[in-house]
């Protein structure tokens, strides 16, 4: 079992604010990206491209071929951004599925345990080691969970999917646009039903996982003073002060702004116009996804993210708070109505650098979405990252020297 | 060793990722283009939109909300959160990134949410699981105070309580000095 890095906690859509320091995307050095750049490019090493987040470094392990498959959380997102900027499929069940015991809680309503993998199948192995009820999280649905395979042979003229209108957001690039319409064509030639819908309240969304997120971790945070477990400052004047003390030392600039945020909306004049509010909307947006799954609809299928990865200088020219706002705008409405949702990856954009699609689902409906999505993947058959120059260079950098080799003495 | 699914196919070893058929154009993006895949019908007979008829919606259907003012944040208002969060806002720049939080958070105030109630959980219509209140596990008391730093003899110790923070200027000179 490895560990991988992310943003501290899984705060941010970059991977770029963990303490050990930022997730580096392993397509930023495949040879797709770099014959794309062209040879006259000098590619400075601090241009290299983020991995998305917050559970990048999960992402990378996955991409670069470094093991089978790997755990994120995702909250509004964390999972499935990464797994879409790195190419692999990312998955967030719906929320009871999966265990949450063992996943440092951000927000209790909406955080889910993600999987990323390299094939949808794969996701299948994994969920069926891990999903069912658990004793010791009680938000786990009690429903039996039978393990499952999923299908080779799919026949997709029966479904019915849905493209949400409001999923082209300002801001979708033109090549996001562009694999987000193949893909929907693809199911039309297949003999899918494909039809538009609407989930009205999605340009509010992100402002409602704002405003809930940040309430939430202002109370889950407060368990971070330092006594019982983590980093503790030296100052010894007062319980209060020792509090404020490793909490400045402990918490980077991300954290502690939703953390004031998040006290500022739970204040007693502010509860009802700020929180309570967020929860309505949450209601209305929850009821959105409801009303079009009712109507006969099987799946969702929307875009995963704006447009394929940044560079980290272009990324770093917003700050966290408005990356995550941007970068999150496809994926946090699933979390808010607890529906499962997977990325599978789909086209090379014109840099070389992998978009994907996002399939959405009904509730406990987790086996339907694979399917789709493993038919989705069956018909694409996206490439595979080739990483031999980066290897190559790793050869030499690594070549033994003879000389200071010793050799152990034999009995 | 890297995959325990049936279809190693897919999930394929090491090797066979490392050497990429290189008769396939790096160039191209890839629909379908390698073996087996189905190539997608840009338009003629059969089943699928016809040319510009497809389903996704071809321009954005929604502008950003407009936002308000962005809102003044008092020195009081400042001290209270600091307080009340014991974290703090270290310079004009987090100041001014919860003035942003704020303007953000105003764009819900134009959804009508009459007669809305509020959702705590996804789950609501379930009921909760509670277990038999039976022991089943615990009596490890040497591991949790093992993630403590300062323990004795079994007890967290914490230095002297019921001292209120000191005021906001001395506050961030002994945070300076902490770091």
């Amino acid at each position: 079992m490895g560990k991988t890095n992310l943003d501290e906690f899984a705060m941010g859509s970059g991977s770029i604010d963990g303490i050990f320091g930022p997730v580096k995307n392993p397509w930023g050095y495949s040879e797709q990206y770099r014959e794309r750049l062209g040879q006259d490019h000098k590619r400075e090493d601090s241009d290299w491209v983020i991995a998305g987040g917050s559970s990048g470094g999960s992402a990378v392990a996955v991409a670069s071929l470094t093991c089978f498959a790997s755990l994120g959380s995702d909250t509004g997102g964390s999972t499935r951004n990464p797994a879409a900027l790195c190419g692999i499929v990312g998955f967030k069940s719906s929320y009871g599925l999966l265990s949450r015991h063992g996943l440092v809680p951000l927000v209790n309503s909406m955080d889910v345990p993600g999987i990323m993998t390299r094939c949808v199948d794969d996701v299948s192995i994994v969920l069926g080691a891990l999903a069912g009820h658990d004793p010791k999280d009680s938000t786990t649905i009690q429903d039996p969970f039978e393990p499952f395979e999923l299908p080779d042979e799919i026949d997709v003229r029966n479904l019915c999917v849905g493209i949400p209108k409001e999923y082209h957001a300002p801001g979708l690039s033109t090549e996001g646009l562009k694999s987000w319409t193949k893909a929907a064509d693809l199911f039309e030639n297949a003999g899918a039903r494909v039809v538009e819908v609407s989930l009205p309240h999605t340009p509010y969304s992100i402002v409602c996982y704002h405003v809930l997120c940040t309430a939430e971790v202002a109370s889950n945070m407060a368990r971070f003073d330092g006594l019982e477990y983590g980093h503790r400052s030296e100052v010894e004047t007062s319980t209060e002060a020792l509090y404020a003390a490793t909490r400045h030392e402990g918490f980077n600039d991300a954290v502690r702004g939703r953390i004031l945020a998040g006290n500022y909306f739970l204040l007693k004049q502010n509860y009802d116009h700020y929180f309570i509010k967020a929860q309505r909307v949450r209601r209305l947006i929850a009821n959105d996804f409801l009303k079009v799954f009712g109507s006969g609809v099987d799946v969702l299928l929307t875009p995963t993210t704006l447009s394929d990865a940044a560079t980290y200088l272009e990324f770093i020219k917003e700050d966290n708070r408005t990356r995550s706002v941007q970068e999150d705008i496809f994926t946090q409405s699933v979390n808010l109505a607890g529906m499962p949702a997977v990325t599978v990856p789909t086209v090379l954009s014109r840099r070389g650098l992998p978009l994907g699609i996002q399939f959405i689902g009904q509730a406990f409906r987790d086996k339907q979405l694979l399917t789709v999505a493993k038919w989705f993947e069956q018909q694409i058959n996206f490439q595979c990252i080739n990483l031999q120059g980066l290897l190559n260079n790793c050869d030499e950098l690594h070549k033994p020297d003879i000389s200071k080799i010793v050799m152990a003495p034999t009995v | 060793m890297w995959s325990f699914t049936r279809r190693a196919a897919q999930s394929v070893p090491l090797l066979g990722w490392l050497r990429p058929n290189r008769a396939v154009n790096p160039r191209v993006a890839v629909w379908g283009r390698q073996t087996g895949g189905v190539g997608v019908e840009e338009s003629g007979p059969g089943p699928g939109p016809r040319p510009g008829r497809s389903k996704v919606p071809q321009s954005p259907s929604w502008q950003p909300v407009e936002v308000g003012e962005l809102p003044e944040v008092s020195m009081e208002m400042i001290d209270h959160l600091e307080r009340l969060a014991l974290v703090d806002f270290r310079n004009q720049e987090g100041v001014e990134r919860l003035a942003d939080a704020i303007q953000f958070a105003n764009q819900l105030h134009v959804v009508d949410t009459e007669g809305v109630e509020p959702m705590d959980s996804v789950l609501e219509d379930r009921s909760l699981y509670l277990r038999a209140d039976k022991v089943t596990e615990g009596y490890c008391t040497e591991v949790i105070l093992s993630n403590a730093k300062h323990v004795i003899e079994e007890y967290l110790v914490a230095p002297p309580g019921n001292i209120p923070l000191p005021k906001k200027e001395e506050r961030d000179s002994f945070l300076q000095h902490s770091n």
